[in-house]
């Protein structure tokens, strides 16, 4: 249980004190990265940034050479949320730095610790519009944690340490490093200090009161209907164990946010699945008929709670949660306990037993019970292929064990409600942002950071064509993903609020695709093109086996939506089902779910 | 007395590290968060490297918990106190340029002198007088003048202390500050 938490699979670096060295800012750049453990990069070379680049041979750190910035940020990213340790990207001033941004933003909305390191113009060029130059603290301000601009090459190593610091610990997020170009060409007499960072206006440790800790123990022990929240907090703070044990003790049904999901294990029979706009029926049901919520790492998003002026009426809300500017936010709550997640819940644990929550869930039980025959059963099996098949047949065919990367759109809510993770880390998603386009270049982080894992990339036919280009550098770099693309020829979750809510008029949603198996081949990779169910397996089998990056163009149905759906700012319990087919389908269905879908 | 959450103008002290951007930072933060300042001054201490801020603005009890947290949350930041709810001294500067030709200038300086606000210069047919105070006093003494003519006008940010003992926000500068909660 005593895992770091910041850092659970880094391997312990022993590197020798070489003493007092001349060395050039570039060479310090590189040196400080591989104190804090960093095995690759992400980036892109430039101007500004070409003095660090010129050093880079002389270190152990592997370079992955990107086809735009953006791509460097997600790969970062992806990096990050599968092995836990940040993630680095590097690019040049102005427009590299740029093309950063969204990248940037996406880890910022998800708490994602990545440091970007730019070039800047010569410091003494700074504000006066030389070629490339951007004001990227200014830019950057809003969507990172913290950021620095370094103009003093005796700076560099400090920075870079805090950087990494800030980034980590706490409630983790992007850090920026902006440093100018003469710093990184002047030579400095330099020794690497190992001492740890001292920022005095930084605290991110915390912990609540015993009092707080034991008014929250006799909130859970009254509690007749409660219900536990499971945020992406509890896989930051690897506290998935610590919740599993508080399950077993309390009996209390959990609900996971979007990035929770793989916090708790989907097939435990307490886990009711993802809440929110695109949750099932009865986990929204339960949560407007608790009686308390315990809510970890999570930050109550409008996606989750829909009207909040009648979310959860009847619920007690004890909030974990590690940043005090969470509290009170969206949700008005009972009883905050400021603090990690993981700290706070092997505090609490011996206090907890088993509640009095026997008729609670027999009554979601019942509640389930309408809902067993569940949408993807209730889909006609005409030989037409559909996206929620796809996804359920690639989680039976990987065995749930996959590490899959999503896109933003139809595809990703399919993806939380068909693919059933039980592990942590397995699911990464942009979640806060919805950042298009995240899928691939996440992937491809996730690959170098767990070269053992099967990694699966679901994304839409337009997510997809927004960062496609990285396919070049999947060739380039040997990185083998397998993509399965959902093209359904449509932006399909701008297309469906269309037809819910702008009258069926498809404006700008109708997109094409490239023929993505000769895309594949274009890029010396595999493609495979699938249309009916029968053929998927094989598919993902081939896919499997393929040694290079391979692209599944699944033509699936066009006009399909996500069900069910709490539309925007609607009460939690007010959703739009699937409307219900005429089962003409008699009394065999193949698509119907067989007992050991459960 | 206010209803517990209704918007009342609270009064932040902040003290900051004294480095280039960081007013900057709180600026974009009050601004990204929409919370709206009223007034915000920014000045020396008598620590090197540390800055005071008073920061003035409109909001409720959650609201200003949010804003404290968020402050926080800023790493050049090292303690914030909201210090509306205790004995404190806000005081403010104004410096007003007033029409005062000879023969009303005694009249001027009459009035000003019940206000404690002392001419600073004398011009031909001008007077620059200097205000502190709360921004009532100094919005009184601004209407009294105005009949003569008020010409220019300026007026600092508020800064405000608490009043008795050291304040908590200042003793954890003095001192390393406590963790915020120990279990």
């Amino acid at each position: 249980m005593a895992q770091p938490s910041t850092n659970p699979s880094a391997p312990p670096r022993i590197v020798p004190e070489p003493g007092i060295r001349t060395l050039t800012g570039a060479q310090i750049i590189w040196d400080a990265l591989e104190r804090q453990g960093v095995e690759v990069v992400f980036g892109y070379p430039g101007g500004a940034i070409m003095p660090a680049y010129d050093a880079l041979p002389g270190s152990t750190i592997r370079h992955v050479l990107v086809r735009h910035e953006q791509g460097a940020a997600h790969m970062a990213d992806g990096y990050a949320r599968a092995s836990g340790r940040v993630g680095v990207a590097v690019a040049t001033s102005g427009p590299g730095a740029t093309n950063l941004v969204t990248g940037i933003a996406n880890a910022m909305m998800d708490s994602i610790p990545i440091v970007c390191i730019t070039g800047q113009v010569a410091s003494t060029l700074i504000g006066s519009d030389a070629f490339q130059e951007i004001d990227f603290t200014g830019i950057t301000l809003p969507i990172t944690k913290h950021n620095f601009l370094v103009t003093r090459t005796e700076d560099i190593m400090p920075t870079i340490k805090q950087a990494f610091y800030i980034a980590s610990s706490g409630r983790p997020g992007p850090v920026v490093v902006d440093i100018a170009k003469d710093a990184q060409n002047r030579s400095i007499e330099y020794q690497y200090d190992p001492s740890p960072v001292r920022l005095p206006g930084y605290r991110p440790e915390r912990l609540p009161l015993p009092e707080e800790l034991r008014e929250a123990k006799e909130m859970i022990m009254e509690a007749k209907r409660p219900i536990i929240f499971c945020g992406h907090g509890v896989i930051r703070a690897n506290a998935t164990s610590l919740l599993l044990e508080l399950v077993h003790k309390t009996n209390i049904p959990v609900a996971l946010t979007l990035l929770g999901l793989g916090g708790f294990p989907a097939r435990h029979e307490r886990s009711l699945g993802m809440m929110g706009m695109h949750g099932e029926a009865w986990v929204n049901k339960a949560i407007q008929e608790a009686d308390l919520i315990i809510a970890l790492g999570m930050r109550f998003d409008d996606r989750v709670t829909g009207n909040l002026k009648t979310y959860a009426p009847n619920a007690k809300k004890i909030h974990v949660e590690l940043d005090p500017a969470e509290i009170n936010k969206n949700v008005k709550v009972d009883l905050p306990l400021l603090g990690d997640v993981r700290e706070i819940l092997r505090l609490l644990l011996p206090h907890l037993g088993p509640g009095d929550c026997a008729a609670w869930l027999a009554y979601i039980e019942e509640l389930k019970g309408d809902s067993a025959v569940r949408d993807i059963q209730d889909l006609p099996d005409n030989g037409r292929l559909f996206a929620p098949h796809v996804i359920n047949d690639l989680w039976r065919y990987t065995d749930g064990k996959a590490l899959v990367v999503t896109d933003v759109g139809q595809h990703q809510m399919w993806e939380a409600q068909y693919y059933k993770h039980d592990h942590p880390r397995k699911l990464l998603t942009s979640g806060g942002a919805g950042t298009m386009g995240f899928a691939l270049p996440a992937a491809m982080g996730a690959r170098l950071a767990c070269p053992n894992d099967e990694i699966w990339v679901i994304a839409g036919d337009g997510g997809f064509q927004m960062t496609a280009s990285e396919l070049a550098t999947c060739a380039q770099e040997n990185i083998k993903v397998n993509v399965a693309i959902i093209n359904n020829g449509f932006l399909g979750m701008v297309r469906q609020w269309q037809q819910f809510f702008y009258g069926g008029r498809y404006v700008a949603t109708p997109i094409k695709s490239p023929d993505y198996v000769m895309l594949a081949q274009a890029h010396g990779l595999k493609g495979i093109c699938v249309t009916k169910r029968s053929d998927v397996r094989a598919a993902v089998e081939q896919a499997r086996s393929n040694a290079e990056t391979t692209l599944i163009d699944f033509r699936v149905e066009q006009q399909d939506s996500v069900y069910p759906m709490v539309p925007a700012g609607a009460d939690l319990d007010a959703m739009i089902r699937r409307p219900k087919p005429e089962l003409k389908s008699a009394p065999h269905n193949p698509i119907f779910e067989t007992g050991d879908d459960k | 007395m206010t209803a517990p959450n209704q918007p009342t103008l609270r009064t932040f002290v902040a003290y900051v590290e004294d480095q280039p951007g960081v007013l900057n930072r709180i600026a974009s933060l009050f601004r990204r968060r929409n919370f709206n300042i009223v007034s915000l001054n920014v000045g020396r201490t008598h620590e090197a490297g540390i800055s005071r801020m008073t920061v003035v603005v409109e909001a409720d009890d959650d609201k200003a918990l949010r804003i404290e947290a968020n402050l926080y949350k800023l790493v050049n930041v090292l303690s914030v106190e909201d210090i509306s709810k205790q004995p404190n001294i806000v005081r403010d500067i104004a410096l007003i340029k007033v029409k005062a030709p000879p023969e009303k200038r005694s009249e001027v300086l009459q009035l000003c002198q019940v206000f404690r606000a002392r001419a600073l210069d004398v011009g031909p047919d001008t007077l620059v007088v200097e205000v502190t105070g709360t921004q009532d006093k100094i919005e009184g003494l601004l209407a009294i003048l105005a009949p003569f003519g008020v010409l220019e006008m300026v007026q600092s940010g508020t800064v405000a202390m608490t009043r008795g003992d050291i304040s908590s926000a200042a003793k954890s500068i003095a001192q390393e500050r406590p963790r915020i909660a120990v279990a």
